[in-house]
């Protein structure tokens, strides 16, 4: 065995500090890791979500209370989070069924799908918070 | 054939193990993607606006049947994730077992309310 094949590191069991500050993550990991992130948040704030359709479509009365409750600014700052965090799974997602046909299956591939899934996923995020904190 | 896969003989590694799974978060995935189209096209192409146009949708009985069947596909959907999830950084167990139970309680707990809301109006 040569010297450099002896002294290659090996990396197991990599903490999540070295994940976090110490490691330059490429764009596909984290376009990857904000896709769980994203699900998980979802999955916690389901109940709200349910309430918020709740409100929404029971009655014109609670159809007011809908439109006064996201007057509040942290109710619309959660919608929002909520809104970003749906829409990145959106082109997250669209863009793991795309790796699976095999498509952009490469570096240089899987780098260009995570801008597209980024710019997109913001941009769409943009329009909500102009709907939300604009008018 | 199934007789040597059950037991302690099951099989539970090998290329096909998971495929189910991996198959059902991606199929309730297309399911959820195409109801977010048809409810933007049909929120888009109402007559109405505001409250009637929003809550004249879920009055039909077909949008409600969607709806309850996208949300049994993501309810679906959130169990194969949740569950990698778990199975990724949780390593006790207890832990993990109790996890993974409180997950499926948690929407199937959901899943009931959104049949509720969807059929009380």
């Amino acid at each position: 065995m040569s010297e450099a094949a002896k002294k290659r590191p090996q990396f197991r069991n990599i903490h999540i500090t070295d994940l976090a500050f110490n490691y330059r993550m490429p764009l596909a990991a984290k376009v990857s890791i904000l896709h769980r992130i994203s699900g998980v948040a979802i999955f916690i704030f389901l109940p709200f979500i349910l309430y918020l359709l709740d409100l929404s479509i029971t009655s014109e009365g609670s159809y007011e209370r809908f439109r006064g409750l996201l007057e509040h600014p942290l109710a619309k700052i959660v919608v929002l989070g909520l809104a970003w965090g749906y829409l990145h799974h959106f082109c997250a997602g669209i863009r793991h069924l795309v790796l699976d046909t095999h498509t952009s299956n490469t570096k240089e591939g899987a780098r260009t799908t995570a801008i597209i899934t980024l710019v997109v996923s913001l941009a769409l995020t943009a329009v909500v918070a102009v709907k939300l904190f604009g008018a | 054939m199934a007789n040597n896969n059950i037991g302690p003989k099951r099989l539970v590694v090998g290329a096909h193990y998971g495929t189910f799974d991996w198959l059902a978060q991606r199929i309730t995935a297309i399911v959820m993607a195409l109801y977010t189209v048809i409810l933007l096209v049909t929120w888009l192409l109402s007559n109405e606006t505001g409250y009637q146009a929003w809550a004249g949708m879920f009055a039909q009985q077909w949008f409600k049947l969607a709806t309850f069947v996208t949300f049994v596909s993501l309810a679906y959907h959130a169990w194969v994730g949740m569950r990698n999830v778990w199975m990724d950084y949780i390593k006790p167990v207890g832990l993990r077992l109790t996890l993974q139970a409180f997950t499926i309680l948690w929407l199937v707990g959901c899943a009931g309310y959104a049949a509720q809301i969807l059929w009380r109006v």
